[in-house]
């Protein structure tokens, strides 16, 4: 019962797998010494808050990491959670900006300038806390428990999510007294009784977002490579077999789903002082997919892949879409479908392929070198960079 | 296994039908399986002896009684049972191909876990995940990606998982089918190994392995029970030669 190529360490972590977890934690210092130093360091007050824009979209990405690339749940309506904490945030900065007692603008142009009820908790800062965190957990719990509970999977899942994002803009344009409808909420000045036309203030949010950012990629990489991590793979890759091992997958995918809803909050929430506006064109269908195609151009299973996709696919859309408004859409749709087909994996997957071609002792072993050389790839997309 | 199942860990089985769309595939089937003795499971193709198992382990719908440990098997959902201590494999062998030997081992190990211990990382592998690689052979490929394991090692990891997941029923379904000769017999020995206070349900069409290992046999046929007995009464069974006879024929016929 032995292979020929059998490494000599048994059946303990090897250095080089232990290397490589923390590498991954090497890889994140960096990307948080180029986004926390050297861009506060190097960038004009304005390009900065074009990186914290795409930097509350790679939050997001995180998230959709998570529960697509890793739990194999492709949720098409991310954006409904980043609405639920970007409203939640904008709520609260129109109030603030309304005053003690006041009434956000918008109400008394569209409406007879009362405010409803439920807008009022949203006064207080921490209540506002409270919603972006726990708001989106609670939604998802119940939405993912509804869905998931039921098995449901795949396309059906996928158009699912995405129909709740459809319908999230929808109502937001049809209440235009309470939410601002199509033109969303905006104007703002300041933010937690911070002025928002300070320098150092932008330059603070901005830190806070790329701070927020590293640190939900050290909870993934901590989920990743922890045994919750491993078995969130095996659900994706064989549901039935895990429900065999004794697990429930329903409860597991729950995690992921409810964890990447968090973060998709929190994501939108700090989306909000940066963007200086929230509107359902940040939330509707169009929106939840590009924040899927920044994950899946980066490599939605690998762990800085989503961040550094979304990231790009940000700077993308700014530098593209000030030239050419009409056609970046397109450029997206395309880009979208070309990652898919030809990199279903991201680009964070051409390493391990280029690392298989080069003929190393293991890789060039005899025997199933075709399936070997796919399975390293594989797995190298799965592994912790 | 504490001391007071030792010996009268069973699982009975009752008046078991599956019914697909007025189709029985089991049409009233009564079976007991004692613990410590390899109990093979055979029968000509559609017999529905992976429906038996399906039954039991939540995955198709049966009507009767499975009793084991004073609970009903049926009824209760797939993840529960295996909590209870009844695992399987499957026909097609489905190992997590992109997670090492070792890794496989561990997320079977683990369903007694508590959960919030899920989210730290593996420390020092369970001494039961270490033992199982042992048993089963694989301890030097342990941090090999499943994926690369040749079709006998799948099967052997297999058993392996549910060994880590503390199965004391386990069922095997054409676990030795595609496998070579020494790798047959390498299983043999494997089962023979960990029978002990195990209960182990082999399915099986092989019969030159099933006359090899088999303490007991259980002859299904278009649903039912066709015979029962050791290894001598069935080849004895003139209704089971008859059944043997025609598929084979058959088999003959196609090939
Ligand atoms: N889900 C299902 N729906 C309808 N019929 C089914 C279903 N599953 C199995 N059957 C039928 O039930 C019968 C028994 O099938 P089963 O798979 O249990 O046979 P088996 O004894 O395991 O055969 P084999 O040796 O080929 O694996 C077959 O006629 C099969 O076509
Ligand atoms: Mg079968």
């Amino acid at each position: 019962m032995t292979a020929p190529d059998a490494p000599k360490t048994a059946s303990r972590f090897t250095p080089a797998r232990l290397f490589s977890s923390y590498g991954a934690l090497v890889a994140i210092g960096l990307v948080a010494l180029v986004l926390l130093v050297w861009a506060p360091g190097s960038l004009s007050a304005f390009r900065l808050g074009n990186l914290g824009k795409y930097c509350a979209w790679a939050i997001a990405a995180v998230g959709i990491g998570l529960a697509w690339g890793r739990g194999g749940m492709l949720v098409m309506g991310q954006g409904v959670f980043f609405g639920i904490g970007g409203y939640a945030m904008a709520m609260h900065m129109k109030l603030e900006a309304a005053g003690p007692g006041g009434v956000p603008d918008f109400m008394t142009l569209y409406g007879n300038g009362t405010m409803p009820g439920w807008w009022e908790p949203f006064r207080s800062g921490p209540f506002t806390l409270a919603v972006i965190v726990l708001g989106p957990a609670i939604v998802s719990f119940i939405l993912g428990y509804g869905i998931l509970k039921r098995r449901v999977k795949g396309a059906y899942f996928a158009i699912l999510t995405q129909a709740l994002a459809v319908a999230f803009a929808t109502l937001l344009i049809s209440t235009i007294k309470q939410t601002g409808g199509f033109n969303g909420l905006n104007t703002f000045s300041t933010f937690f009784g911070q002025n928002l036309y300070d320098p150092q203030v932008k330059e603070n949010i901005y830190l806070i977002t790329a701070g927020l950012l590293v640190f939900f990629l050290v909870v993934v990489w901590q989920l990743y490579r922890s045994r919750y991590g491993e078995l969130l793979v095996a659900t994706r890759d064989a549901e039935e077999r895990v429900r065999f091992l004794g697990y429930d997958p329903a409860n597991i995918k729950l995690v992921a789903f409810v964890a990447a809803a968090v973060m998709a909050s929190v994501g939108g929430a700090m989306f909000v002082p940066i963007a200086g506006i929230i509107s359902p064109s940040n939330v509707d269908a169009a929106a939840s997919i590009m924040l899927l195609a920044g994950v899946a151009l980066g490599g939605r299973s690998s762990l800085l892949g989503p961040a550094l996709g979304a990231l790009a696919v940000g700077y993308g859309q700014s530098a593209l879409s000030e030239k050419y408004p009409t056609q970046w859409t397109y450029f997206q749709g395309a880009l979208f479908i070309l990652v898919m087909l030809f990199l279903p994996a991201g680009i964070a997957s051409i390493w391990p392929k280029l690392k298989a071609l080069v003929p190393t002792k293991r890789s060039a072993s005899p025997g199933g070198v075709g399936i070997e050389a796919e399975v390293e790839a594989d797995a190298g997309a799965v592994a912790p960079v | 296994m504490t001391a007071s199942f030792l010996g009268q860990d069973y699982l009975e089985i009752r008046d078991l039908t599956v019914d697909f769309d007025g189709f029985k595939a089991v049409n009233s089937v009564d079976l007991t399986f004692l613990q410590g003795r390899l109990h093979f499971l055979i029968g000509p193709n559609g017999a529905g002896k992976t429906t038996v198992v399906d039954a039991l382990t939540g995955l198709v719908h049966g009507t009767g009684r499975a009793e084991f440990r004073g609970r009903d098997l049926l009824g209760m959902k797939s993840h529960k049972i295996v909590r209870l201590g009844v695992g399987r494999t499957f026909q097609t062998a489905t190992v997590f191909e992109q997670l090492s030997v070792l890794q496989n081992l561990d997320i079977a190990a683990g369903l007694h876990r508590r959960a919030g211990s899920l989210l730290l990382a593996r420390g020092k592998t369970p001494a039961k995940v270490e033992e199982a690689l042992e048993t089963i052979g694989l301890t030097t490929l342990a941090n090999r990606p499943a994926g690369v394991l040749a079709h006998g090692q799948r099967q052997w990891l297999e058993v392996g998982m549910l060994l880590v997941q503390d199965a004391s029923v386990m069922f095997l379904d054409e676990t030795v089918a595609g496998m070579s000769t020494e790798e047959r017999e390498e299983t043999g020995e494997l089962l023979q190994r960990i029978a002990g206070d195990r209960t182990i349900v082999i399915i099986e069409h092989d019969m030159e392995f099933m006359r090899r290992y088999a303490d007991f046999v259980t002859v299904l046929h278009a649903g039912t029970v066709l015979a029962e007995g050791t290894v001598a009464e069935i080849q004895a069974d003139p209704q089971v030669q008859t059944v043997y006879l025609g598929t084979v024929t058959e088999v003959a016929a196609d090939a």
